[in-house]
């Protein structure tokens, strides 16, 4: 017996990606007592939004948005930030980085390092104070290759844990999110895209992002292989030449550890043609958080980073 | 290449453990130049500090610390290639009997299954376990790689033994196209171009089949067009619309449809997504649809076209049990169909389907990794259609009350090959 198909299923990878991602969102929201979708003003969670505004069109987003905010942001992004948050008609949060470093739940790294990975304690906290239960993120599964392993639906134990060697099943669409008082769920809608999925979907939408994604030109210096924004968080050193160059900004993150890669792309169709043929990935491009241990993401989101 | 458009095909390998499943999606990514050269360097790396080799290609997938440090898949990756025309979702999973359940995950949402069988050691009881789950859940397409011929000196008689006696099994577990393919994944050999060591082979690559494959197409079988509501959206006029992904055929305005599992006949009046009105909603998308009457639907509700699906509190059902204490008749979970959840009761148990030959063994209980024939009865109505008709009506979990660890996937219905 060959079965017939009965009409022509959903064919553009768009499309697809789309729908299942607004599934996502609306079951987590339906199974969730009081969900939150992380809001960092990136590409992806910028695209995270958009979808979770279409998803609950013409009504409002039934859970707030949130900004773990480390203090050591790109001003576009922060103002893009406030902008989307005004535009999606969202309710914003803000967790801050140098809050937990004022109340002695982290140790200062200092204004020139890296609080990357402080932010895993205050998102926890954030958590815990708002009672929230599930979390969206735009993590995507081609980012890493310890994201590579997570399910769509992330279980974190009460201490926030990931444990990637006890994942629960995660059958078909069947999303199955309960969790007991203090534990809680990842939600990572964005699975399925590729980078260049991403801005195949921005481009069709049309949709704004911060100026910083776009060429422009910079005040740069290369440490350790990668164009630094020179600016409040990034002093060049002695040694180091300040030089001013065309750049854009593949991934958002903070100001101190991002990567600007030098590029011509100024609109979405040039970018959408520039990723197409990269040749590094987007973290080999521009983090250098990443860049120390092998297995550096493994270990901060067993740690419950996002 | 911005405005193109791809079609999805979504695949999973299967097999038992070390028959080279890792390095056979290793060498496709790297022959194909999916991986950027960062990702490859940092697998060289890690290759050289375990003393692996320049490149263990089953470091593209497997990434977590336990898995290179044992040589072993433990979860399912995730990687993603493309060609102009298609996007493939490839799950690498593992071939551990003890990681039973990461495999299904995987195959769960597979349109095509790619098995990885050892010449040398044939079909594996582990090989039998993973076809016959794969069969189950409804993968209709099969490609089976007959990997590490170098180490057999490409001897075609060892290929035609396993070749054979894949064919048996494919047979009898009905799938719907079996291709076998003589393959070296650590060296390459017909992955991605046809291999000069083969002369006395003269079908395609793994990489020509899974560009040409209709198999997401085949996927579809299903009669009537169905949406779970999952949220209830409120228009600003006052009026109420039902969202879900649809499933199993296409909604148009002005269809007649059923709103289950009251019996409610009436119109499709309008369908948006996103705020933008459409004339249809096919089967994978997320949509927003009007009724004619007014109805006090809600969430766990279905709206249905015909052929209609069965409402029923007791059906006969297949599962694959992935609990650490085994199932036994009596026993109670929280069964999660659709968007629907329900305090369910295992009411009986038939027996567990044998892997070596298919036959059905009488039973007390059911131990992990075990697949049983159950009667299952619920507290609330479930709307269902038997799962070898579609795959999301028919399909549900099994969640422990008290952990909330899901313990079982679960069909709706007999599998055809018993
Ligand atoms: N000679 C030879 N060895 C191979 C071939 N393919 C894989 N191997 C070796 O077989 C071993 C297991 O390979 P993996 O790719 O990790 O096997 P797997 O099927 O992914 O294993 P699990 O995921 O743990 O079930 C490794 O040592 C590989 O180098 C091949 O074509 N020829
Ligand atoms: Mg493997």
């Amino acid at each position: 017996m060959v079965p017939m198909a009965s009409s022509p299923p959903l064919t553009n990878h768009l499309d697809i990606l789309e729908s299942h991602a607004i599934f996502i969102l609306r079951e987590v929201a339906a199974e969730g007592e009081r969900p939150v979708l992380l809001f960092s003003g990136g590409k992806d969670s910028a695209v995270l939004l958009h979808l979770a505004a279409k998803a609950f069109a013409p009504q409002q987003l039934p859970f707030p948005i949130m900004h773990v905010d480390t203090g050591q942001n790109f001003e576009e992004v922060l103002r893009y930030r406030d902008w989307a948050a005004e535009h999606y008609g969202a309710r914003l949060l803000i967790a801050s980085v140098q809050e937990s470093i004022d109340q002695g739940r982290v140790a200062d790294p200092g204004q020139l390092g890296s609080r990357n990975r402080l932010q895993s304690v205050t998102l926890l906290d954030a958590i815990t104070a708002n009672k929230f239960d599930a979390a969206f993120g735009g993590a995507r599964r081609d980012e890493d290759k310890a994201r590579a392993k997570e399910r769509i639906l992330s279980f974190r134990d009460s201490f926030g844990q990931w444990d990637p060697k006890a994942q629960r099943p995660e059958l078909w669409n069947l999303y199955q999110g309960r969790v007991n008082a203090g534990e809680h769920l990842r939600a990572f809608p964005l699975s399925d895209w590729t980078e260049l999925d991403i801005w195949q979907y921005i481009e069709r939408e049309q949709m704004e992002l911060p100026s910083i994604y776009f060429a422009h030109e910079r005040q740069v210096i290369l440490r350790d292989g990668m164009w630094l924004a020179v600016g409040p968080f990034v002093e060049p050193q002695p040694h180091e030449s300040v030089e001013t160059k065309v750049v854009r900004f593949r991934t958002v993150g903070d100001a101190n550890c991002t990567g600007a890669v030098l590029s011509n792309a100024a609109s979405l169709s040039e970018i959408v043609a520039e990723v197409s043929v990269a040749n590094v990935s987007e973290r080999g491009a521009t983090r250098g958080d990443d860049k120390f241990s092998e297995t550096a993401m493994e270990d901060r989101k067993r740690e419950g980073y996002f | 290449m911005g405005a193109s458009t791809k079609d999805v095909l979504r695949l999973a390998t299967i097999g038992s453990v070390d028959d080279g499943k890792s390095t056979l999606i290793g060498r496709l990514l790297v022959d194909t130049r999916q991986l950027f050269d960062d990702q490859l360097d940092a697998v060289a790396a890690a290759s050289e500090r375990r003393g692996v080799g320049d490149l263990d290609l089953s470091f593209v997938t497997d990434g977590l610390r336990a898995e290179r440090e044992q040589g072993i898949t433990i979860d399912v990756a995730y990687r993603y290639a493309a060609t102009p025309t298609r996007k493939f979702i490839i799950a690498d999973c593992p071939g551990h009997v003890q990681y039973t359940r990461n495999m299904a995950t995987g195959a769960s949402t597979a349109d095509l299954a790619l098995a990885v069988v050892d010449v040398a050691a044939g079909l594996k009881e582990q090989t039998r376990r993973h076809l016959c789950i794969a069969a189950l859940l409804g993968v209709r397409n099969l490609v089976v790689a007959v990997n590490k011929m170098d180490r057999v000196e490409w001897s075609q008689s060892a290929f035609r033994t396993v070749a054979d006696q894949v064919a048996v099994v494919s047979a009898e577990l009905g799938f719907a196209s079996c291709e076998v393919i003589p393959v070296s994944a650590l060296l390459g050999d017909n992955v991605v171009d046809r291999s000069d060591a083969s002369r006395w082979y003269s079908g395609p690559s793994v990489l020509e089949v899974l560009e040409s494959t209709r198999a997401g197409d085949l996927t579809i079988t299903a009669q009537g067009a169905r949406l779970p509501v999952q949220w209830v959206l409120r228009q600003n006029g006052g009026g109420r619309t039902y969202a879900g992904m649809v499933n199993g055929g296409t909604f148009h305005v002005g269809d007649a449809v059923t709103l289950l599992p009251a019996g409610i006949e009436t119109t499709i009046s309008a369908i948006h997504l996103g705020g933008v009105s459409r004339a249809d909603a096919y089967a994978g998308l997320s949509a927003d649809i009007d009724l004619a009457a007014e109805t006090d639907a809600g969430r766990g509700d279905m709206i249905a076209a015909s052929p209609l699906p069965t409402v029923t509190k007791e059906f006969d059902a297949t599962v694959c049990w992935f609990g650490e204490k085994p199932m036994e008749p009596g026993q109670r979970f929280r069964l999660k169909h659709t968007t629907r959840s329900t305090p369910a009761r295992i009411i009986q148990l038939d027996g567990l389907i044998e892997i070596e030959n298919l036959g059905v063994e009488s039973v007390e209980r059911l131990s992990i990794n075990q697949i049983g024939l159950v009667k299952i009865g619920c507290a609330d109505a479930l709307v269902v259609d038997e799962y070898q008709v579609n795959r999301a009506t028919g399909s549900f979990v099994l969640v422990d009350e008290v952990t909330n660890a899901t313990v079982a996937a679960g069909m709706i219905g007999r599998p055809s090959f018993l």
